[in-house]
């Protein structure tokens, strides 16, 4: 074959890996520039401050929805990462017999399930009980959505850890149990904090599974055992809806979600420290 | 001497007792571990049954027809999911032919081209659009995209493939060819970074020993880095795949809802999660429950096949496993 031939074959072919690359980010650049453009100019002290006004109304904020995600969240991380990492440590630490064996394969298939799968669990196991739309059960989905992220991201993390720290621990006299808890997780306390965070990111985004688990609410509430509204179906609502204003306040809530989503995101990114982030995104 | 036995003595006593604790402790930590995985277990287990159990009205009902048939009617109570198994599938195969070629050239990029510092960046932002929510993927279809393939796409491809039958029809904005847009950039990321860990794991002389024969980068990155992965890329594309079957708001909001198949790329349609996201609050108990549940019931069943079948093109035919068991036999 002509050098000259396969020398441009081979800038063309860069230029085309060039142009891919171009191509993947357009919509990255598209989104953020998109909602920063339209939720930035339709954001307002308000939005923080305030709950919905009335329909038909201009004005009026998304107080109770952010505050039913922060609600949310809390509750469902609070049920799924104790959990998590303890199910994370039982793999790296004990990982050989049959219940981690079978605790790792129901890791990888509920990390596939879909979010609207999960939304559907938790209406039958605690909305049709109660009969009624709650926040409890919105939570519930929720932690379900955290919990195989933080066991396989722990899981991740703690192998990472060189077995001679492990047998210097046991050389010492310690057992198991103290060199796991005070070596082994107090030492990687804050790349298993990132994989968490990047767990709670996640579900702070998600809308599918509290469609029908905490529903929604146009005013602030408390209660677990009551409807929640939240940041994501509040969106999803409002961009829906025929009133402009209300699809305005969609766009303020995006921009917000995105930003608390993203800054979560990187934040967790920036105290792991690089070799962890590969090893982590090696299976998510 | 009797100092040191008294010593001695309270010594070993003492270890004693600190072994004990330990291996009580120990007892307990494990005992604790294996409720936790147990318990994680059983939720699965839980989950399947009570959709089996609330989808088996429906079951009943209709058997077997309701997956041949296409008809999706609240009112009269007649109930098919061939019509959104279609919309399901075709959103996301249309989703992996436009993703997969672009993600492999991303990752190829990213790991063969650019300097390692420019390629990590390349590789966060692109690991960034994985990190934006769903919900705002669908925002931005709803009132960015849409428009845009309503009034430039649409009549650029009836222009110049309009004698095929997909491209046919007339366009609203929200329709498959959009979902399908939307879903291609969700996977993108999927794609490109477990391509990017298959790369990884090709051995760097393997490269060399390519460009020493006076191979061309191109000609390199196709003999020792494509042909050695094919198997991983292919689980990378599978896995994708899976994901875009599971997606549901950013679809739901922009598909159009439609339970009619249609050949037109252009005419609204729904996807199995987007029926269930859009009908399920709504729906009053009984049958339509039911038949909403069976949805995701086969959901499930498709996403978990699919998901099966990525890891196992992944484990089996991946150039690490294969290194990695050949070191375990000798």
């Amino acid at each position: 074959m002509n050098y000259k031939w396969r020398k441009l074959r081979n800038k063309f072919f860069i230029i085309s890996l060039s142009l891919a690359a171009a191509i993947c980010l357009t919509p990255l650049i598209l989104v953020t520039s998109f909602i920063l453009q339209k939720g930035a100019s339709s954001l307002d002290l308000n939005f923080f401050t305030q709950l919905p006004a009335p329909v038909g109304d201009v004005g009026g904020g998304m107080m109770h929805a952010i505050l039913g995600t922060i609600y949310m969240v809390a509750l469902g991380s609070l049920i799924a990462v104790p959990l998590g990492i303890i199910g994370g440590i039982y793999l790296s630490e004990f990982g050989k017999g049959g219940i981690s064996k079978s605790l790792r394969i129901a890791t990888d298939v509920m990390t596939g399930i879909p979010s609207i799968i999960i939304g559907i669990f938790a209406y039958i196991l605690l909305v049709v009980p109660f009969k009624t739309f709650s926040a409890l059960s919105g939570a519930f989905a929720l932690s379900l959505i955290i919990l195989p992220v933080v066991i396989r991201s722990s899981e991740e993390i703690l192998k990472l850890v060189p077995n001679h720290i492990r047998e210097a621990g046991l050389a010492l006299g310690l057992p198991r149990w103290k060199v796991i808890l005070f070596i082994i997780v107090r030492g990687n306390l804050s790349a298993l904090f990132t994989g968490v965070m990047l767990a709670v990111a996640r579900a702070s985004g998600e809308t599918a599974p509290l469609l029908f688990t905490a529903f929604g609410n146009m005013y602030l509430s408390s209660s677990p055992m009551e409807p929640m509204a939240s940041l994501p179906v509040q969106i999803y609502t409002y961009a829906i809806s025929p009133f402009e204003d209300w699809q305005r306040q969609s766009w303020a809530g995006a921009f917000v979600l995105i930003m608390l989503v993203i800054g979560v995101n990187l934040g967790a990114r920036a105290i792991l420290n690089p070799s962890a982030i590969k090893e982590f995104f090696k299976r998510s | 001497m009797e100092q040191t036995k008294e010593q001695f003595k309270f010594l070993s006593q003492h270890k004693l007792q600190t072994r004990l604790s330990g291996e009580f402790g120990d007892k307990i930590a494990k005992i604790v571990m294996q409720t936790v995985a147990i318990a994680i277990l059983a939720t699965l287990i839980l989950m399947v049954i009570l959709l089996v159990q609330m989808s088996s009205e429906a079951i009943n009902e209709f058997g077997s027809d309701f997956l041949t048939n296409s008809t999706w009617d609240p009112i009269s109570e007649e109930f098919g999911v061939l019509s959104f198994l279609y919309g399901t599938l075709i959103t996301s195969i249309l989703a992996l032919l436009i993703a997969a070629p672009i993600s492999v050239m991303v990752a190829i990029f990213i790991t063969e081209i650019l300097p390692l510092k420019l390629g990590q960046v390349l590789g966060l932002f692109v690991e960034m659009i994985a990190a934006i929510p769903s919900i705002v993927f669908g925002l931005w279809g709803l009132f960015f995209l849409a428009p845009l393939v309503r009034e430039s796409i649409t009549p650029f491809l009836k222009s110049t493939l309009g004698f095929l039958p997909f491209f046919q029809g007339p366009s609203f904005g929200i329709g498959i060819l959009t979902a399908s847009i939307i879903l291609a950039t969700m996977i993108l990321p999927t794609i490109t970074s477990i391509t990017r860990e298959v790369f990884k794991t090709i051995p760097q002389h393997q490269k060399e020993a390519a460009l020493a024969l006076g191979a061309t980068r191109e000609e390199m990155i196709k003999l020792a880095v494509l042909r050695p992965s094919f198997s991983g890329i292919t689980g990378a594309i599978v896995l994708g795949f899976g994901r875009a079957l599971g997606e549901t708001m950013a679809v739901a909001m922009v598909i159009g809802n439609s339970s009619k198949i249609t050949l037109s790329l252009f005419a609204p349609g729904a996807t199995m999660s987007s029926v269930i996201a859009n009908e399920y609050a709504e729906a009053s108990a009984g049958l339509h429950l039911s038949s909403l549940c069976f949805v995701g019931l086969l959901l499930f069943a498709v996403t978990l096949i699919v998901n099966s079948a990525a890891r196992f093109i992944v484990w089996k035919f991946s150039p690490l496993s294969k290194s990695e068991r050949k070191e375990k036999r000798s």
